[in-house]
């Protein structure tokens, strides 16, 4: 199974490299680095649609999505569907941690089981899980429980996945120096495989998380504002009709920021947990 | 053949600088085998790789064959310690050995058979098709060598080519380069930790002060041109240099002696 | 080898086993929204595999709406890789550039793209153009990270090696950079390769009047279960196949890094 093992999701290592080529004012650099560039983009932005070299009539402008953006950020409705989404996702993920973590440990620490089910698992994870919103919805009806199954179901497999690589990286010596101190196998996975596979389970439920949003906004979407509030019933909304594109993409900019910091809260978390082990999280960010 | 003059390489600036190797001169003549030892952070890497023009010096120079090095020269072919990582993992042991042609040789025959040659050089006929992390250490640094020595250089550096692999595989291989350079029309220069190595391989042994590096002594090895791993170390001439090597790397003094 | 071959078996074994004890259970609950496997067989047949030899026995509707949601799939996959892959590589190597656009690069990835797509539907119009615009733009991230992170690695000792033998810029690039970054581009290509599916019948079930997704769309309105089902089973073989394809180009390409990872 090594083959399907996720490890990506690294930031660029380019930010490291250039603090370290100039060493004092560097910590600062990249910070101010990427300051700029974001400024630049937005002003190029900006410009591109003031000049008509990016038609007005297609995009608005990029000031007046981001004085929508902040007007949003008042907005108690889209406050709430905002809030929505962070609670189907946060739901969603509880669960997928809770069952893909043990479910790896036991594919991980029992080969036999893991060969025999292989091919059932690799028919059912492909199935896109957009795929399953419809059957879901007739299913389950709309709401929390609707969301939370379909978040499972797509996020699920990053972290099932990389718990059993994390356990197939266990140095077996460290697990054969336990076992010779009589601690039983039960023992040993729990004090030796999953620590040491912890960094791997981190990768994959970052993994998770980024999917998990994009399926909580998409069965929003798909289902509209029937499925409960949430940013993707708000964009449904919004996009009935004719679509007012500086509301959605003053939306995408807060749902975009929301990703981004889902990822920093987990990066976060991940960092404190196992500072002990932080080189082979690979890169964070 | 080389001339290096006043050579000082620095990194950083204001308070975290360091200097790594502070006003080095030597001169290696042609045909020469001159092994370069000091203690750990003496800056021999960097010494050497001011030399194959890796990295530009912060004062003095490099004159290789009359010409001043700025860039890597002509000629010049370099093993470096780390032989899991300077080998190319996804390339065949014979396309490692071959990539290094590509620039002098023309056609993909030419060059196998040139990688073919090379590698019988060094006992390694026969493992042309494996991958290099399919070989021992020892079998993975003769593929390093067997890549030097098919750009037939005028000039071997050798960055403590042996450091990772077991005694008797390194004592194997102080006697591969021992016969390489008898057979071939080749100047090599050697940098090492290990103070036995340093005499056993060399007509000469240089010594470095701990850092910043500076020449602390530069002793001729008066022994038989043909070298035996017991025979040699036997010698008392051997055993006496040995003592004064291992002295100099040890003493904190700077000063050089001659 | 005789270990592999039980090891086959048992698999298959399970999955049919799984597949029978499914029968079963939806034979005697009897549920509509759990039609039987063999219904679903027979309707996937009937729906899409009973076409004329000539057409390798593909029926009008999959030619009309299963190749052309896979073309979108593979045409999206293309695009992002044609962009994601070289622009990695060469940002990868400009440690200052990424600098500059790291946070509009993170931005960027951790924008969930579905909620762009009511703005692409306004500029690119209902139908394929719009499809694979969100499928490009959902899958260029993690190619274009990752391919980022495998170019910035590349072992040091690797490329002074490259210098020190005096190989061209253009030998370094493709004979260490590229063969460096491969394995971290290719764990980002398989996660995009998830997300396209993802995408594609999103992009359908929203913006489009062809396709699986639109199809599925059709039937779920007419709650006709087991052409959902039958969607959802296809989409799952088509997934396997896709992985599968991968798979075989990696244990082809990166047989040395899976290789000495071993060793």
């Amino acid at each position: 199974m090594s083959h399907t093992t996720v490890t990506g999701g690294a930031a660029p290592g380019g930010t490291t490299r250039a603090a370290t080529r100039a060493r004092r004012p560097a910590r600062a650099l990249p910070w101010a680095r990427g300051a700029a560039g974001v400024v630049v983009f937005l002003l190029l932005a900006e410009a591109a649609g003031r000049l008509g070299v990016i038609s007005r009539s297609a995009l608005p402008l990029t000031s007046a999505v981001l004085a929508r953006a902040v007007l949003l950020a008042g907005n108690g409705r889209f406050l709430a569907d905002l809030g929505a989404t962070v609670e189907a996702w946060a739901a969603g993920m509880a669960i997928t941690v809770a069952a893909g973590v043990p479910l790896g440990l036991l594919l991980g620490a029992l080969p036999g089981v893991r060969v025999a089910t292989r091919a059932i698992v690799e028919f059912l994870r492909p199935i896109p899980s957009v795929a399953l919103i419809l059957l879901v919805s007739l299913l389950l009806g709309p709401g929390l429980r609707m969301s939370a199954t379909l978040i499972v179901y797509g996020a699920i497999w990053p972290v099932l996945y990389n718990t059993i690589a994390g356990i197939d990286d266990v140095d077996p010596v460290a697990k054969e120096t336990h076992r010779a101190f009589g601690f039983s196998r039960l023992d040993t996975i729990r004090m030796v495989s999953l620590p040491s596979a912890a960094p791997f389970i981190a990768t994959g439920i970052r993994l998770a998380s980024a999917v998990a949003i994009i399926l909580d906004i998409a069965t929003g979407y798909v289902t509209g504002p029937i499925n409960g509030p949430g940013i993707g019933a708000y964009i449904a909304q919004q996009s009935s009709g004719t679509s007012d594109l500086t509301v959605i993409l003053a939306a995408t900019f807060w749902a975009g920021i929301l990703g981004l910091a889902l990822d920093l809260l987990l990066t976060g978390a991940q960092r404190r947990l196992l500072r002990w082990h932080h080189t082979r999280l690979g890169e964070t960010g | 053949m080389l001339e290096v003059t006043n050579l000082t390489r620095a990194f950083g600036h204001g308070a975290a600088a360091h200097t790594a190797i502070e006003a080095v001169s030597l001169s290696v003549a042609h045909g020469e085998l001159v092994s370069i030892v000091g203690p750990s952070g003496c800056g021999k890497s960097t010494l050497l790789r001011c030399i194959a023009g890796l990295i530009a010096p912060t004062g003095g120079r490099v004159v290789l064959r009359g010409v001043p090095v700025h860039d890597v020269p002509d000629g010049l072919a370099v093993v470096l310690q780390d032989y899991g990582r300077s080998l190319y993992p996804w390339l065949t042991v014979r396309d490692n050995v071959a990539l290094p042609l590509r620039r002098t040789l023309r056609g993909r025959a030419a060059r196998r058979t040139a990688a073919d040659a090379s590698l019988a050089a060094v006992a390694l006929a026969g493992v042309g098709d494996k991958y290099p992390w399919q070989l021992s250490g020892g079998m993975q640094q003769r593929v390093a060598i067997a890549r030097a020595l098919a750009c037939d250089p005028a000039l071997l550096l050798m960055d403590e080519p042996f450091g990772s692999v077991d005694a008797q595989t390194r004592e194997d291989l102080e006697d591969l380069v021992l016969r390489v350079r008898r057979e071939r029309d080749i100047t090599i220069l050697l940098v090492t930790h290990d103070i036995d190595e340093s005499v056993y391989v060399g007509d000469r042994v240089i010594v470095l002060t701990p850092g910043p590096g500076r020449v602390r002594a530069d002793l001729p090895v008066r022994l038989p041109e043909s070298r035996d791993q017991i025979i040699t170390k036997e010698l008392p001439d051997f055993v006496r240099l040995r003592t004064e090597v291992s002295r100099l790397v040890r003493s904190r003094d700077t000063r050089a002696v001659s | 080898m005789s270990w592999l071959r039980i090891s086959w078996a048992w698999r298959w074994a399970v999955l049919v086993a799984g597949i029978g004890g499914w029968q079963l259970w939806t034979s005697r609950a009897g549920s509509s929204f759990f039609p039987r496997p063999s219904a679903i067989v027979t309707r996937m047949y009937h729906l899409w595999f009973s076409g004329p030899a000539a057409h390798v026995f593909l029926t009008a509707d999959a030619t009309g709406n299963l190749l052309p949601s896979l073309g979108r799939v593979l045409a999206g996959l293309a695009i992002a890789t044609a962009i994601g892959a070289p622009l990695g590589i060469a940002l990868g190597r400009s440690p200052v550039v990424t600098a500059y656009l790291n946070p509009l690069l993170q931005f960027a990835r951790a924008l969930p793209v579905v909620t762009m797509a009511p703005v692409f539907i306004v500029l690119f119009k209902i139908g394929t153009q719009m499809e694979i615009a969100t499928i490009v733009f959902g899958t260029l991230w993690p190619i274009l990270l990752n391919t980022i992170d495998g170019a910035a690695t590349v072992d040091p000792v690797q490329l002074e090696t490259a210098r020190a033998f005096r190989m061209s810029a253009g030998q370094r690039l493709a004979w260490v950079i590229i063969p460096a970054a491969l394995p971290k581009a290719f764990a980002g290509f398989r996660l995009s390769l998830s997300l396209s599916l993802i995408l594609m019948v999103f992009s359908e079930l929203v913006g489009s009047s062809s396709g699986i997704g639109y199809e599925m769309s059709n039937a779920s309105n007419a709650f006709d279960m087991t052409f959902l089902w039958s969607t959802i089973v296809l989409l799952g073989i088509l997934g396997y196949l896709l992985n599968e394809l991968l798979a075989g180009a990696e244990r082809h390409l990166l047989a040395w890094h899976t290789g000495k990872g071993r060793g």
